[in-house]
C-alpha cells in the first residue's frame, strides 16, 4: 500500500476510534455523562489521538529510513569487482540503472520476465517495447540487483503496512480499554494539543536555523576555493563560468562593486522615498481631515501592495525609456547633440522606481510614530502660541526622531534586499562608478544571475550566490535588530 | 528657515503699528509647510496613477486577439489517408493541418495557389498554432473529416499587433514585420467580416509558447493556485498554533523572547534569502524536484508565516481579558477558553491577516526564480510535483521577450495579477469591516 492509502486508512481508523470512544465513554457510566471526568467528546479525541499519533510517527520514521536501508542492501549485492573498482559516482549511475530496470521489470508479464532475466541483451528490447528506455552499457548483474530491489521493495511495503495498521489498531484498543469514568481524558488530550502548539512555534526558529546553516555550509565550500579576503575586499567581479576550452578559468569574486551598487541604488531610493513619505505622514497626522485621510491613506498603501515585479516592468518599459529620452532632449537643448546621457537601465531608474515603492513604508511607519508622541506635548506647544508647523518641527519631530530613524533603517533594509526592480532596471554590469546615469549592479541581481539556468552545485560560480546571500542576510539583520532596538526604546520612553 | 522667519519678522516690525511678532511670515511658513505635505501626497498618488495607467494602457488590448474566420475543408486525403478514423494514428497526428488552413485562406482571398508571392504573404497571416487547433478538432470529433467547418483561427502575432495599430506603418516596407500585401489582405478579410478582434481566452488557458498569439497564463495560474493552496494549508494552521502558544500559553522566559525577536526579524529577511534556503534545503538536501509547485509552496509558506503570526497575535491581543476571565470563571480549562471563546472572536482578524499574507505571497517572484520556476512549461501540471510556473514568474519571463505582442501580453498578465490581488485585498477589507469588533 502506498503512503497515501496508509495515511487514509489510519485517518479512517481514527475517525472510527473517535465514535467508538465516545460511545464507550457514555456506556461506561450508563448514559449519565455527568459522572465522567471530562466531556464525552474528550474520550473520543483521546482514542483518536492514540489511534493515529503513534501509527503516523512510525510511518514517518519508516518512510525516512527504509529507502536508505534498501539501497545499501542492493549496493551490497553488486559484485565485489564493481564495488572495488567503481568510483562512487559510477556506482550511483549503476544504481540509477538498476532502479529503472526494476521499474521496467514490473511492467512485464510472467513469460516475458523469465525471458528477460536471461541477460541484459534480451532485456533491453523488451523494456523498450514497454516505453522504458535504457542506456546501452548495462551489465547482467544489474538484473539480479533489480530483482532484489523489487523483492525488497515489496517486502518493505508489506511490513510497513502491517506495522502501521498494527500500531493504529493497538493504540485504538489500548485507549478503549483505558476508558473509565475517572480517566482524565481532557487533560491528556490538552497536553497533546499543547505539545503541538509548542512544535508549531518552533518552526520560526527552525527556519532561521535552516537559513543560517544552509548558507553557512555552502559559503564554507565557496571559501575553500576562494579566500574570504578576496571575496570581501576584491574590487573586481568577473566570475567566468567554467567552459570546455578553459576548465581552470578562475573568476574573480569581488564583493565591493556589488555592495557599492546596492548601497548606491538604495541611497537614491531613500532620497526619493524619505521626503515624500515623511511629508505625507506629517500631513496625514496633522492637517488632513478624516475624510481625506480615509481616502488618501489606503490609496497610498496600494503602492505597497503592488508586487515588485510590476515595478520592475514599469521601470523597464516606461521609466527607463522616459528618462533616456528626456536626457536626450536636455542634451540636445544644452549642447546641440541629442545623445542620451542616461542609459535605459541605470542607478537612477532603479532608485527612482524603488523609491516610489518605499513611499508607503516610510509614510505609514512614520505616521504610527508621530501619532505616538503624547498629546500633552502637542497641546502644550500649541497652547503657547506656536503654529502647527512649528509644533511639528520643533517639538514633535525631535521627540519622534529616534523612532523615525528606526523606521528609516527598516525601510533601508528593504531597499537593500529588494530584488526584482534591480534585476530588471539596474543592469548587470558590475562596476564601480559614481555616475547615477549608468547601470550598476547589486548583490541580489548577482544572486539571481548566478543561480538561474542549468547549474551544478560544486563550482564557485554558483556557490558564491550563497556567500552573497549570507552577506545580505547579515546586513539586513543588523539593520533590523538595531532599528527594532531603537523603536522599542522609543516606545518605552512614552509609555 | 527659522532664521528667515526672524529676519523678515524684524523687517515688518517697523511698518506695523503694534508690536509685531512676525505673524505674517510665520503663517506663510505654516502654509508652505502644509503645501509641502499636500504636494507629497499628491506626488505619491500621481505615481500610483501613472503606474496603473501605463500598465493598463499598454495591456488592455491583450484581452482581444485578432482571429480569422476560415471555411476549412477537412480533406480526407490529408487528414486520414487510410480512412481508419483512428484518432491515435500517427498519420492523423502528423497530418499537414496548416495546409488545410492555407487552402481555406487562398479561397477566401481569391489567391492563385501558384502565385508564390501572394501565398507567402497569405501564409504569414495565420498563426502556427493552427496546427494544434485543427488537430484537436479532428481528434475530438473524427466525424468532421471530409466536411467543411467554419473555424475562427488565431492570426499571427505580427498581424495581431498590426491590426491593433501597434506598428508604425509609415516605416519602409522592408523594415516592417508586416508587408503591404498582408495589410491589403487584412482589409479584404475585415470587410468580408472574416477578421476581427475576439476575446482572448487563450491568454487564460494556453501554456508557455515562443509565439505570442499562443502564449498564455494557463500553466502559471494553475501553478500559482497550487502554491497558494499549499501556503494556506500549511501556513494558516502552523501560524495560528504558534501565535496561540506565544500569546496565551508561553511562559515569559529567554526561549520565548528569542522566538519573538526571531519572528520579527524573519518578517524583514529579504525574500531572495528564502529562495536560497529553498534551494539548499528542499532541492539539494531533501531532493524535491526543481520547478515544482510544492517547493515554491513550501518556500512561500516559510515566507508568509511571520506575517500570519504577527497578524494573529495582534488579533488575539485585541480580545479583551474579561472574556478569558469569564470563561475561566465558569470552569473552562485554559485550552477550552482559547479554542471556544478567544479564537472565534479573533477569527476575522486572523483571516484578514492570512489573506493579506497570501496576496503578498502571490506576487512574490525572487525566491521562485532561484528554485527553477523560470521554466518553459507548456503542459498543465496535474500535481504539485510537476513542473510549473507562477503568475509573477511568467510576467518576468515575458518581459524579457522582444516582440511588441509580448509587451502587450506582459501588461495584460500584470492586469490579471493585479485583479487577483485586488480581489483578495478587497475581500480582506470587507471581512474586517463586517466582522471586526471593537471593545
Amino acid at each position: 500500500m502506498s503512503v497515501t492509502t496508509l495515511v487514509a486508512i489510519v485517518l479512517v481508523l481514527a475517525a472510527i476510534g473517535y465514535v467508538v470512544g465516545l460511545q464507550r465513554a457514555r456506556s461506561v457510566v450508563g448514559g449519565e455523562t455527568a459522572q465522567l471526568h471530562s466531556r464525552p467528546g474528550y474520550y473520543g479525541s483521546y482514542v483518536l489521538v492514540w489511534t493515529c499519533l503513534p501509527a503516523l510517527l512510525v510511518l514517518a520514521v519508516w518512510a525516512a529510513t527504509a529507502p536508505i536501508v534498501i539501497e545499501n542492501q542492493v549496493r551490497a549485492s553488486f559484485p565485489e569487482t564493481v564495488q572495488m573498482q567503481q568510483s562512487p559516482n559510477q556506482q550511483n549511475l549503476s544504481m540509477n540503472m538498476v532502479e529503472s530496470i526494476a521499474r521496467g521489470l514490473r511492467l512485464l508479464d510472467e513469460r516475458e520476465r523469465t525471458q528477460a532475466t536471461a541477460g541484459f541483451v534480451e532485456l533491453r528490447p523488451l523494456l523498450a517495447e514497454k516505453g522504458v528506455a535504457l542506456a546501452g552499457n548495462g551489465e547482467d548483474y544489474m538484473i539480479r540487483s533489480a530483482l532484489l530491489l523489487n523483492r525488497l521493495t515489496d517486502a518493505n511495503r508489506l511490513w510497513r503496512s502491517i506495522a502501521v495498521i498494527g500500531f493504529s489498531l493497538v493504540g485504538l484498543g489500548f485507549a478503549l480499554v483505558q476508558i473509565r469514568a475517572r480517566l482524565r481524558a481532557r487533560n491528556r488530550v490538552e497536553a497533546v494539543i499543547h505539545g503541538a502548539l509548542i512544535l508549531a512555534s518552533t518552526v520560526a526558529i527552525l527556519t532561521t536555523i535552516g537559513i543560517v546553516l544552509s548558507m553557512v555550509s555552502e559559503t564554507g565550500r565557496f571559501f575553500s576555493s576562494v579566500p574570504p579576503a578576496e571575496f570581501f575586499f576584491g574590487t573586481v567581479w568577473d566570475p567566468r563560468f567554467a567552459n570546455a576550452e578553459d576548465p581552470d578559468a578562475a573568476g574573480q569574486f569581488g564583493l565591493i562593486p556589488l555592495l557599492a551598487g546596492t548601497l548606491y541604488i538604495a541611497f537614491v531610493a531613500m532620497l526619493v522615498a524619505v521626503p515624500i513619505g515623511l511629508f505625507a505622514a506629517i500631513y496625514m497626522a496633522e492637517y488632513a481631515g478624516s475624510r481625506f485621510r480615509s481616502l488618501a491613506k489606503p490609496l497610498l498603501e496600494v503602492l505597497a501592495g503592488i508586487p515588485t515585479i510590476v515595478y520592475g516592468f514599469f521601470a523597464l518599459i516606461t521609466v527607463g525609456p522616459f528618462l533616456r529620452d528626456i536626457s536626450a532632449q536636455l542634451a540636445g537643448i544644452t549642447t546641440g547633440d541629442f545623445a542620451a546621457f542616461v542609459s535605459a537601465t541605470s542607478v537612477l531608474t532603479a532608485g527612482l522606481v524603488m523609491g516610489i515603492m518605499l513611499i508607503p513604508f516610510v509614510s505609514s511607519l512614520s505616521d504610527d510614530i508621530i501619532t505616538q508622541v503624547p498629546r500633552a506635548m502637542r497641546d502644550g506647544s500649541l497652547g503657547l502660541g506656536a503654529t502647527r508647523s512649528e509644533t511639528m518641527r520643533r517639538v514633535i519631530l525631535p521627540a519622534a526622531l529616534p523612532g523615525v530613524v528606526g523606521a528609516l533603517l527598516m525601510t533601508a533594509s528593504r531597499a537593500i534586499g529588494e530584488t526584482m526592480i534591480v534585476v530588471m532596471a539596474a543592469g548587470v554590469a558590475a562596476r564601480l562608478s559614481i555616475n547615477p546615469f549608468e547601470p550598476m549592479t547589486t548583490v541580489t541581481v548577482k544572486i539571481v544571475s548566478q543561480l538561474t539556468g542549468d547549474l551544478e552545485f560544486t563550482s564557485p560560480q554558483t556557490l558564491v550566490a550563497f556567500a552573497l546571500g549570507l552577506t545580505l542576510f547579515f546586513i539586513t539583520l543588523a539593520l533590523n535588530v538595531y532599528a527594532l532596538y531603537i523603536v522599542r526604546k522609543y516606545r518605552e520612553q512614552y509609555e | 528657515m527659522t532664521d528667515a522667519t526672524l529676519t523678515t519678522g524684524a523687517a515688518t516690525q517697523a511698518k506695523a503699528g503694534r508690536r509685531d511678532i512676525g505673524l505674517k511670515a510665520r503663517y506663510a511658513a505654516e502654509r508652505r509647510f502644509r503645501a509641502y505635505g499636500l504636494a507629497a501626497i499628491i506626488v505619491g498618488l500621481s505615481f500610483l496613477f501613472i503606474l496603473l495607467a501605463s500598465i493598463v494602457s499598454q495591456g488592455y488590448t491583450a484581452f482581444w486577439q485578432t482571429s480569422i474566420l476560415l471555411d476549412v475543408t477537412f480533406d480526407e486525403e490529408i487528414v486520414d489517408p487510410e480512412g481508419t478514423r483512428d484518432t491515435g494514428s500517427m498519420a492523423m497526428l502528423t497530418a499537414n493541418y496548416p495546409l488545410l488552413a492555407q487552402r481555406a485562406l487562398y479561397d477566401a482571398l481569391d489567391i492563385d495557389p501558384d502565385n508564390r508571392e501572394a501565398t507567402r504573404a497569405a501564409d504569414g497571416l495565420v498563426s502556427q498554432g493552427v496546427r494544434t487547433q485543427l488537430r484537436d478538432m479532428v481528434t475530438a470529433d473524427p466525424d468532421i473529416i471530409g466536411t467543411t467547418q467554419s473555424v475562427w483561427v488565431l492570426a499571427h502575432g505580427d498581424i495581431d499587433s498590426a491590426q491593433k495599430g501597434q506598428f508604425d506603418l509609415t516605416v519602409e516596407e522592408s523594415r516592417r514585420r508586416v508587408s503591404d500585401l498582408q495589410l491589403e489582405y487584412m482589409q479584404q478579410l475585415e470587410q468580408a467580416g472574416a477578421l476581427e478582434g475576439r476575446f482572448n481566452t487563450g491568454l487564460f488557458t494556453f501554456g508557455a509558447s515562443s509565439r505570442p498569439e499562443t502564449a498564455g497564463m494557463g500553466v502559471a495560474i494553475i501553478g500559482s493556485f497550487w502554491m497558494m493552496l499549499i501556503v494556506l494549508v500549511l501556513a494558516l494552521p502552523i501560524g495560528v498554533a504558534a501565535s496561540i502558544y506565544l500569546e496565551e500559553f508561553a511562559p515569559k522566559n529567554r526561549l520565548t523572547d528569542l522566538i519573538e525577536v526571531n519572528i520579527n526579524n524573519l518578517a524583514a529577511v529579504p525574500s531572495i534569502v528564502y529562495g536560497l534556503l529553498g534551494l539548499a534545503v528542499f532541492i539539494n538536501f531533501t531532493g524535491l524536484p526543481r520547478s515544482a509547485a510544492i517547493v515554491g509552496g513550501l518556500v512561500l509558506t516559510l515566507m508568509t508565516l511571520p506575517t500570519i503570526i504577527i497578524a494573529t497575535r495582534a488579533a488575539l491581543k485585541a480580545v479583551p481579558p474579561s472574556i478569558r476571565d469569564a470563561a475561566l470563571g465558569v470552569g473552562a480549562s485554559r485550552m477550552q477558553t482559547v479554542f471556544h471563546h478567544v479564537l472565534p472572536l479573533a477569527a476575522p482578524g486572523i483571516l484578514t491577516g492570512t489573506i493579506i499574507g497570501l496576496a503578498t505571497a502571490l506576487g512574490e517572484t525572487a525566491p521562485l526564480l532561484l528554485i527553477g520556476m523560470v521554466a518553459f512549461v507548456a503542459d498543465y501540471p496535474s500535481t504539485p510535483l510537476d513542473p510549473s510556473t507562477a503568475l509573477p514568474v511568467q510576467i518576468y519571463m515575458w518581459s524579457g521577450q522582444a516582440e511588441r505582442a509580448f509587451v502587450e501580453r506582459t501588461s495584460g498578465a500584470i492586469i490579471i495579477l493585479l485583479m487577483f490581488l485586488a480581489v483578495m485585498n478587497i475581500t480582506a477589507i470587507i471581512l474586517r469591516r463586517r466582522f471586526e469588533r471593537r471593545w
